[in-house]
């Protein structure tokens, strides 16, 4: 019991939809004389449903959270994952006090400090050093402890020159520097951190993530992160919870919660297969099947894709092809590439596969378009966007950067170094 | 017993229901530095960039009080109950002043810096507090603007004297600060749901000063109004003012119990409202 930082019991919260304003009174009216003079339970309450945006809910109270139980030991680091709206920036708010949880309730041991955001605060009229101070003492830290770290902190940030300049002076970079350096500096038992890292350059990322790892492993301190980069997750946290419509999906080991997530992010067609009878072609040749796999099917950049179409040749000595296109989220042609060996095919059912090899394609869902080509290159068959797949990555090929990776493709190529000028002073 | 002796154990449990009196005095008390912080960030961010800086402190009673002497002295002729015009204004405005100040100040706390409070926790009465506190200043400031008014009159020869109420001086900024406080923060807890509210804080304040003492003294206050004024718990706030630095005014300890009780009643619900309210108002603001 002694070394469980935070323990977590039936946690939920609810949010009301829509208009909040309108009715109000009435409604407050009614909840009060229900709830506070005849006891009963709150009947706005009652009609919740499941965090689920795709799906159209009959009421207008949402759970964020529902029933959430779980706990953290003191010196853990744990990564919160899932998918936009999934409840991770619910749940940090409710450890961080901002907003109080409509059921349930969370034991905390130690002191907890909390950085939904760097640079809550910060007032632009004020020098950078008498920033330190204020943002220093609303996440939590005394004057005196602000005083014994400022050195540190101004160091750390990197930005000493200007640290008696009012701070609307400072470029972006600079603003952010000096607040992560703040909150990066505070005594507490427990951090919570949601993706900061987002921001800063690589340098700065790299100064970042080097902070929160001495923070959970070389102190001793329990950190929870939350952020949508499974590469920085990875790297930092040695457990996971996976959170999907407010409740706990998989909570373990960082790598099983990781893949768990991974095999589960992906909600797209992998695989359309159709009856003989009702495939798509005529009495020339009909595409059976098309599908996306890799070794174990869960999709990242790191693995080899395959993609199988299956088809019937009805006419004897018919040459036949595929040919596959690939368009990205943003209808970007990303590549086509037709089976390039028309051999005639006899009478019969056959299985074209292609290879799309790994450290290729960038993370995000990719469309697949085929071609069926028969005789005299006339088209057979075109199935547009029929599958998709939806990459993740596991960070394997990614150096010390942890910001968004641009590009529509992402191979991962070979870069070398060469002397150019032999002498000792030039290359050092 | 099992339950009693794990609450013990943990340093912090976050509840969606607790006590309504649970008003958690002791995290106010550690985040006591925040507030000397935000106290020092509004007057330095007050006077930044201005040309007069701190000056316009100054400028406002002294501005208000040679319009009031106009139109309420010279077109309307009320009655200043023999004290120098410019002292029975400038008198009632310092001490309104800052009540008002505090109440329109706390009164837009949430949506003010709702902000701040969907990202971070610190006990949201720190704030109001730091409103008070910075306030405090700027009253200072006024008041001295009042001794020095005094100090001219005094020399010139005008009918006024000092009363050994002014040892109440202190109990009486506490009252307007807190009187303000209490009714701001019941306003702003509900104008988090009702944001109608803010557009009654803002002239109603104003239409408030009427049924003060400020213009007028009490004592000519026609006898069917009279007993509705000194309803206002301000009234005998500024009376006691008036009568503490100016010998002048209706002070007696009923007048001046009633503001008190009334001061603690509105403080005690406010802070209540508040920390009801603090607790989920990032949901709906």
């Amino acid at each position: 019991m002694s070394d469980i930082a935070i323990e977590v019991e039936n946690l939920s919260k609810a949010y009301q939809i829509g208009q909040i304003g309108t009715g109000t009174i009435s409604r407050d009216l009614e909840r009060f004389w229900t709830t506070k003079i005849r006891g009963k339970e709150d009947p706005f309450l009652k009609i919740g449903e499941t965090n689920d945006r795709s799906k159209k809910g009959t009421s207008d109270i949402v759970w964020s959270l529902k029933d959430i139980d779980f706990s953290i030991k003191q010196g853990e680091a744990v990564g919160i994952i899932g998918k936009n709206g999934a409840g991770k920036s619910t749940l940090l708010k409710l450890l961080s006090r901002v907003t109080s949880p409509t059921t349930g309730e969370i034991k905390v041991m130690g002191r907890i400090a909390s950085l939904l955001e760097v640079g809550t605060g910060f007032h632009p009229e004020l020098s950078g050093r008498e920033n330190i101070y204020l943002n220093g003492a609303i996440l939590g830290m005394r004057k005196k402890e602000i005083t014994r770290k400022l050195d540190e902190i101004i160091d750390f940030s990197g930005v000493e020159r200007y640290v008696d300049t009012p701070v609307k002076r400072y470029s972006s970079g600079m603003y952010v520097r000096l607040a992560f350096a703040v909150a990066a500096h505070l005594e507490s038992e427990i951090l919570i951190v949601d993706e900061v890292l987002a921001v800063g350059d690589a340098e700065f990322q790299k100064k970042c993530l080097g902070k929160m790892g001495d923070i959970s492993k070389g102190e001793g301190r329990t950190v929870l992160f939350v952020s949508h980069n499974m590469a920085a997750v990875k790297s930092l946290c040695s457990s996971g919870i996976l959170l999907e419509n407010g409740l706990i999906k998989s909570r373990g080991g960082v790598d099983e919660v990781l893949n768990v997530y991974t095999s589960n992010a992906d909600d797209v067609n992998n695989v359309v297969s159709w009856q003989r009878e009702k495939a798509p072609g005529d009495s020339r040749a009909r595409i059976l099947s098309v599908s996306i796999k890799s070794e174990d099917n869960i999709f990242t950049i790191e693995k080899d894709l395959f993609v199988e179409v299956v088809f019937e040749n009805g006419i004897d000595d018919q040459p036949l092809n595929v040919s596959m296109s690939v368009f990205d989220e943003k209808e970007v042609y990303v590549l086509s590439s037709p089976n390039l060996q028309r051999p005639p095919l006899k009478k019969g059912i056959y299985k074209s596969v292609c290879k799309l090899p790994k450290d290729f394609l960038n993370t995000g869902k990719y469309y697949f378009t085929f071609l069926l080509i028969g005789n005299n290159y006339e088209l057979i068959v075109q199935l547009d966007k029929v599958i998709a797949v939806d990459l993740e990555e596991e960070g394997l090929n990614r150096g010390n950067y942890f910001g968004y990776w641009a590009g529509t493709v992402r191979p991962y190529l070979k870069w070398d170094n060469f002397p150019v000028i032999e002498n000792q002073d030039g290359f050092q | 017993m099992m339950n009693k002796n794990n609450k013990e154990d943990w340093d912090l449990v976050i509840k969606g229901h607790t006590s309504l009196f649970d008003l958690k005095f002791d995290d106010l008390w550690r985040y006591r530095d925040l507030l000397f912080m935000f106290v020092k960030r509004d007057f330095v961010s007050f006077y930044k960039q201005t040309v007069l800086g701190p000056l316009w402190f100054f400028i406002q009673p002294i501005f208000t009080t040679i319009v009031f002497t106009f139109v309420f002295g010279n077109l309307a002729g009320i009655s200043t109950d023999g004290l120098p015009q410019y002292l029975f204004y400038l008198s009632g405005i310092t001490a309104w002043n800052y009540f008002s100040d505090c109440l329109n100040k706390t009164s837009t706390v949430f949506r003010d810096n709702a902000s701040i409070f969907g990202k971070v926790y610190f006990p949201r009465l720190i704030m109001p507090l730091s409103i008070i506190v910075s306030n405090l200043i700027r009253f200072a400031v006024q008041l001295s603007l009042l001794l020095c008014m005094m100090a001219y009159f005094g020399i010139k020869g005008a009918d006024f004297h000092v009363t050994y109420a002014i040892f109440l001086f202190p109990v009486l900024v506490l009252m307007m600060a807190l009187l303000g406080l209490g009714a701001g923060l019941i306003i702003t807890a509900l104008t988090t749901k009702y944001r109608d509210l803010t557009f009654l804080v803002t002239f109603g304040v104003q239409l408030l000063m009427y049924g003060t003492t400020v213009i007028y003294p009490l004592s000519a206050a026609p006898a069917q109004y009279k007993s509705i004024i000194e309803l206002n718990p301000m009234t005998g706030i500024i009376e006691a003012f008036r009568y503490a630095f100016l010998g002048k005014g209706e002070f007696t300890v009923w007048s001046i119990g009633y503001s008190a009780v009334f001061t603690i009643v509105i403080l005690f619900l406010g802070i209540i409202i508040f920390n009801k309210t603090e607790k989920n108002f990032v949901d709906t603001v």
